[in-house]
């Protein structure tokens, strides 16, 4: 057939469903796309499918039941979530913190970040036929996982904070456990790299896929390491410091291209700045407690007085009564923090009761996601789990 | 620094469009008339305020304001990490607002889940389609009028026949 005969003939283009229910999906996503050949010609996102009506339900819960909402929305890092949570409510009702419980929420959340960049890379890797890069970090991140399990009671559902404070202290000996786990994170971390840095096949699967461009990750509202691998320099914990992040010493990691291969280089770079912040805050950890003074009024006691004296069990009915415990005055509040997948806050509308008026979870995955399929047009159905699984996208937050 | 002299500046161009300024734990708030948020924003954007971090709405009816909804935009300044929010107010008769897909691309997802949640309408989005619940969905949920276990809707999705036999087995 000559050429002319060929350009002549039109191809149909096909459509593909990719999802609901896919492995490389990560999650109840829907990809309509139109191919052409193996091109994808357009892709339409379709979300919705693990709507729960999260913001719904919190205009009934009062401020600490929220909190177990939050850590259900993020399936990979609950713990950012209930931090970001309780920084919000504390914004609006001015609560200060101890410093423990501070030094404490930041070791948590950098956990928390190691073991989000651990999962994300080995399921980018996993997704494009690199299984052993994924069985290294998730045979880590089930240690980091344990050490949730020590200080929280459970792996995922935590709840760890309280509007005020945390549940409870970290046990005693955690620190050391802390250490082992971060020096098997730091040789975990070298040998992802060892195996994929200058790996032939990963270079032609990641590099020069799904370019964002600077103006578009601003435009389309990016954040977190995909901004920062398109070379945005922003980082919330250095730029807009929330809790106690300003005494801490590390480093931003920015790169350039803004391709998948460029995400994945941010993320190992976080993991080990992350390892340098949570080894500081065990450096200086301080003593004191952990919940603000039960006096106040405010929050619910530490679970051991409520246990173990008739005072706490008592103190503990009287916050939870109906119209008793914490009212915030009439407001709102809104604390961005940096998530491990971008720009995450919640923002709390309150009218003086002790239920919110109107909570707001700002996800960073909706708007990370909502890039997607300008980055696929033009490229081949095989990239489609590269980009996805460099975007990271978490079902539960995006959908709420 | 950046944020009261742009508010300032803001004030002094669109005096029939700024309904009040006021601040709370901190934060900057504009509340602007709802018609006259397009134009209020794109002079934001072109003061600095270069990022739309969040884009959602309240519904009002029982906590009281210029009108039953508010629809609020999160602007953050890269330069100078400023943020602002302002808040543009609708009413519930019919109520719709110009759409600030022209300026940022994210308010595409974010319009229309207020869309979808809220059922206000942006006019000028390019598709303004339910995003979070099904198409056939009738209500909007984060209303305030809208009770939490919902008017029964799930009895009445439709049961699709996809023609397969399903025969009791017969042992």
């Amino acid at each position: 057939m000559t050429r002319a005969i060929e350009q002549q003939l039109e191809t149909d283009r096909m459509i593909l469903n990719f999802g609901p229910h896919h492995p490389a999906t990560h999650g109840t996503l829907r990809i309509i796309m139109e191919l052409e050949g193996e091109t994808v010609v357009k892709a339409t996102p379709e979300i919705g499918y693990l709507h729960s009506g999260f913001e719904k339900l919190g205009e009934d819960l009062d401020f600490n039941q929220y909190i177990t909402i939050t850590d259900r929305m993020n399936y990979l890092s609950p713990l950012c979530n209930n931090v970001a949570y309780a920084l919000s409510a504390e914004k609006l009702m001015d609560l200060e913190v101890s410093k423990r419980t501070e030094y404490i929420r930041v070791l948590m959340c950098e956990l928390s970040r190691i073991a989000d960049h651990l999962l994300n890379v080995g399921m980018l890797a996993v997704d494009l036929g690199a299984m052993t890069a994924f069985l290294y970090g998730f045979r880590v991140r089930e240690d980091i996982y344990d050490l949730f399990e020590i200080a929280t009671g459970t792996r995922l559902t935590t709840s760890y904070t309280l509007v005020g404070g945390l549940m409870r202290d970290i046990p005693e000996g955690f620190d050391k456990a802390v250490q082992k786990v971060l020096e098997e994170v730091e040789d975990v971390a070298n040998d992802i790299e060892t195996l994929l840095n200058k790996n032939r096949i990963w270079h032609d699967r990641t590099k020069n896929i799904g370019i964002i461009s600077k103006e578009d990750a601003i435009t389309y509202g990016i954040s977190g390491p995909m901004a920062r691998a398109s070379g945005i320099d922003w980082d919330i914990r250095v730029n807009e410091s929330y809790s106690i992040y300003e005494d801490f010493d590390f480093d931003v990691a920015i790169a350039l291209n803004g391709d998948v291969f460029d995400r994945y280089l941010v993320r190992m770079e976080e993991i080990r700045q992350s390892i340098k912040i949570c080894r500081q805050s065990l450096d200086r950890m301080p003593t004191g407690n952990v919940i603000i003074d039960p006096d106040f009024g405010f929050s619910l006691p530490p679970k051991d007085e409520v246990y173990n004296s008739i005072e706490g069990l008592i103190y503990h009915f009287e916050v939870t009564m109906p119209n008793r415990g914490m009212t915030p005055p009439i407001g709102e509040a809104y604390v961005p923090t940096e998530s491990p997948n971008g720009e995450l806050g919640y923002y709390i509308v309150s009218d003086g009761n002790r239920t919110p008026y109107r909570v707001r979870t700002r996800p960073p995955s909706l708007m990370n996601y909502s890039i997607f399929s300008k980055l696929i047009e033009g490229h081949m159905l095989s990239d489609a789990p590269a980009i996805l699984g460099s975007i990271n996208v978490i079902a539960g937050e995006l959908d709420r | 620094m950046l944020i009261e002299q742009t508010l300032a500046q803001i004030e002094e161009k669109f005096p029939n469009s700024i309904l009040e300024n006021t601040e709370f734990a901190g934060e900057q708030i504009l509340h602007v008339k709802g018609q006259h948020i397009l134009k209020v924003l794109t002079s934001l954007k072109a003061n600095g305020f270069n990022f739309l971090a969040d884009l959602t709405a309240i519904d009002n009816l029982t906590l009281g304001g210029y009108e039953r909804f508010a629809v609020s935009y999160h602007l953050l300044c890269h330069k100078t990490a400023d943020r602002l929010t302002v808040k543009a107010y609708v009413s519930d008769k019919k109520p719709s607002l110009p759409s600030v897909e022209s300026l940022w691309k994210t308010a595409d997802w974010q319009e229309r889940e207020v869309f979808d949640l809220f059922g206000i309408k942006f006019k000028g989005h390019p598709n303004l389609v339910r995003i979070m619940n099904p198409d056939d969905y009738d209500g909007h949920p984060l209303r305030k009028d809208y009770p939490r276990l919902g008017r029964k809707e799930r009895y009445d999705f439709p049961i699709v026949d996809r023609g397969i036999n399903k025969q009791k087995r017969t042992e």
